[in-house]
């Protein structure tokens, strides 16, 4: 009896694929090839730097689809340790950690505002805002420079957020991001409901406690998305720290990685190089392989609006 | 409104303001503006004092040979970028989406297609830093190469995709291309999404082929996301900068084959410390970018199509 079921189920699930396959057609094939032309060509790279990552140095000088005699770990503890690839990370993270959640509190608190209490100059603020969308960073670059530099001489903060350090680089990270933050949640903000702070502010409720108890958590779809979108804009981001952490044990990741790269020389450690490369990767893979759904819609629904 | 209602109402806009308008100020607006008087003046090096110039920066930018070049290799990423990444998104997203069986079911996308869009995406999640290294050694100009290697076993290579200044700018097109399409496949699906299946089954019953389906139907429901990804990436194209300083030969060459604005603003103001000459070239940039932002949004107006 049982063999019977599963003889019938392997012959019906064959006629399936014959049946898909002629269907398919010529055309149905090359649809697949293509796909997998792309796949192939999106995969490949970053597998063929994950292979060399455990190579030694002759090997990564030899035919490059060699593979590896024995996997060379060291490789990683070489990128980790002297590379100061922890460092970096660490750094990149402190920053983005802060300058996302700095980001999502003045933001949604400047959108909010904007897009829910009309009042003289209102109109005016928010398009300063959405204008800086408009404005390419370089032209700012120099100026920003000093502006950051002079930051540093302000009396009691200003060892604090001058040049080389991270919390003036977050404040730099948090005013440039406020333009899309602003004009996406200020856009999301006048699509909820108005009847239940309305409600809460008759029984007494403050304008603050309105916004924190009750529309920040109405938001939450836009306000996920969008901080997805700043962590991952924030996480690479490579212009800005360039310009305004100059000294090594202040950078962030990207700094870093295009940092063993662009130091070459005889003396360079390329097995270590390609370590770094997949520690940068690795964690980028194990997050979007998670939350793949949230970062796609994050990151595109900006682009629909 | 009681005065005192009025009163609280005006103290929570300008707490919940204060902060965000001067950060903004501080760090976004005032630098902006400085930049337009720094363009005019002689500032050279971190401790010189500037002098007013007006605008003889600019008269000296006209004959710069190497930020011309820079301009138009821009040029040509603002023309090439979109059209590529376009083409092979639209593509793929129409295949992942419209382009499956065709038999009684209707229109599907193909099998598996959840998991192309997911690969497809990946990289875009990259740092564009990380991507520039990533390809740097996979053009590596000789056997250890990851496309050399096999190049020269078919005796075909080497080709030096950094090294030869005729063909590192296409390098760096192909890396941008590489990284954007996946982005652009799934901004296009969903735009597909929103579209009724009807249309698609309507017009198979119709006798409509998957060509005709494609140009037809689908590229005329989807021109306004189309024109969206058109601006984004002509923006991508005037703003790239990391792929070219972090990936390319002594940072847009060999020969100056693959600079581009962004990274003679940067070499300008932080390699040679001239920091008039280089807030002229931001200013320069400023207009294109501002120029096409105003041409995209002057021929993006056509008439939407309802449904």
């Amino acid at each position: 009896m049982t063999t019977t079921t599963t003889w019938t189920a392997a012959n019906s699930r064959r006629l399936a694929r014959r049946e898909r396959r002629r269907r398919l057609g010529p055309l149905g094939v090359l649809t697949h090839v293509a796909l997998l032309v792309w796949t192939v060509l999106v995969v490949v790279p970053i597998l063929w730097t994950f292979l060399a990552s455990v190579k030694s140095e002759d090997e990564i000088f030899g035919d490059a689809w060699s593979l590896p005699a024995t996997p060379h770990w060291d490789n990683f503890a070489r990128a980790w340790e002297q590379a100061h690839i922890g460092q970096y990370m660490l750094n990149s993270a402190i920053v983005v950690a802060f300058g996302t959640f700095g980001t999502m509190l003045v933001g949604s608190m400047a959108a909010y505002v904007l897009a829910r209490y009309p009042f003289r100059g209102n109109r005016a603020i928010y398009l300063l805002f959405v204008s800086g969308l408009a404005f390419p960073v370089y032209l700012a670059l120099t100026p920003l420079f000093f502006v950051v530099q002079n930051m540093g001489n302000v009396p009691l903060v200003g060892p604090f957020i001058g040049l080389n350090t991270h919390a003036g680089l977050v404040l730099v990270y948090i005013a440039y991001s406020l333009p899309f933050t602003v004009f996406f949640l200020s856009a999301f903000f006048r699509t909820l409901p108005t009847a239940v702070g309305e409600a809460a502010m008759v029984d007494g409720a403050s304008h603050t406690r309105v916004f924190f108890q009750i529309m920040l958590p109405m938001a939450r779809p836009g306000i996920v998305s969008i901080t997805i979108f700043n962590v991952l804009g924030q996480w690479n981001q490579y212009q800005l720290p360039l310009v305004l952490l100059q000294e090594r044990d202040k950078w962030v990741l990207t700094q870093g990685i295009a940092d063993i790269s662009t130091a070459a020389g005889y003396d360079q450690d390329w097995s270590a190089l390609f370590a770094a490369l997949t520690l940068a990767i690795l964690p980028m893979l194990v997050v979007y392989t998670v939350f793949q759904r949230q970062i796609q819609s994050g990151l595109t629904s900006g682009a629909l609006k | 409104m009681t005065a005192f209602h009025r009163y609280r109402r005006g103290l929570f806009i300008t707490a919940f303001l204060a902060a965000p308008v001067t950060l903004y100020l501080v760090y976004v607006i005032s630098p902006y503006l400085q930049a337009f008087y720094i363009a005019m003046t002689d500032w050279r090096g971190v401790t010189a004092t500037p002098s007013f110039v007006g605008l003889d920066n600019f008269g000296r930018l006209l004959g710069d040979g190497v930020f011309w070049k820079a301009v138009t290799h821009n040029a040509a990423l603002l023309v090439l970028l979109p059209l590529v990444t376009i083409v092979i998104a639209l593509f793929f997203a129409f295949l992942l989406n419209v382009g499956g069986g065709q038999g009684g079911q209707g229109v599907t996308g193909v099998r598996g297609s959840k998991v192309y869009r997911v690969v497809f995406f990946f990289p875009q999640v990259l740092a564009v830093a990380v991507v520039a290294v990533l390809f740097q050694q996979v053009f590596r100009p000789d056997g250890s190469g990851m496309l050399n290697g096999p190049l020269m076993a078919l005796g075909l290579g080497p080709v030096g995709f950094l090294s030869d200044p005729g063909v590192a700018f296409w390098s760096v097109l192909g890396v941008m291309v590489w990284q954007a399409v996946g982005f652009y496949v799934v901004l296009f699906s969903a735009g597909l999404a929103s579209i009724p299946r009807e249309m698609f089954e309507a017009a198979q019953i119709d006798g409509a082929g998957r060509v005709s389906l494609f140009f037809r139907v689908t590229l005329p429901l989807l021109w306004d996301t189309v024109q969206v990804a058109w601006v984004y990436l002509g923006i991508l194209a005037l703003d790239v900068f990391a792929i070219v300083w972090v990936m390319t030969d002594q940072h847009g060459g060999p020969d100056w084959s693959t600079t581009v604005m962004a990274a003679e603003i940067y070499r300008n103001a932080f390699q040679y410390f001239r920091f008039g000459y280089a807030s002229a070239l931001g200013v320069v940039m400023f207009f294109f970018t501002v120029g096409f932002a105003i041409l995209s949004l002057r021929f993006s107006r056509r008439e939407r199509i309802e449904y």
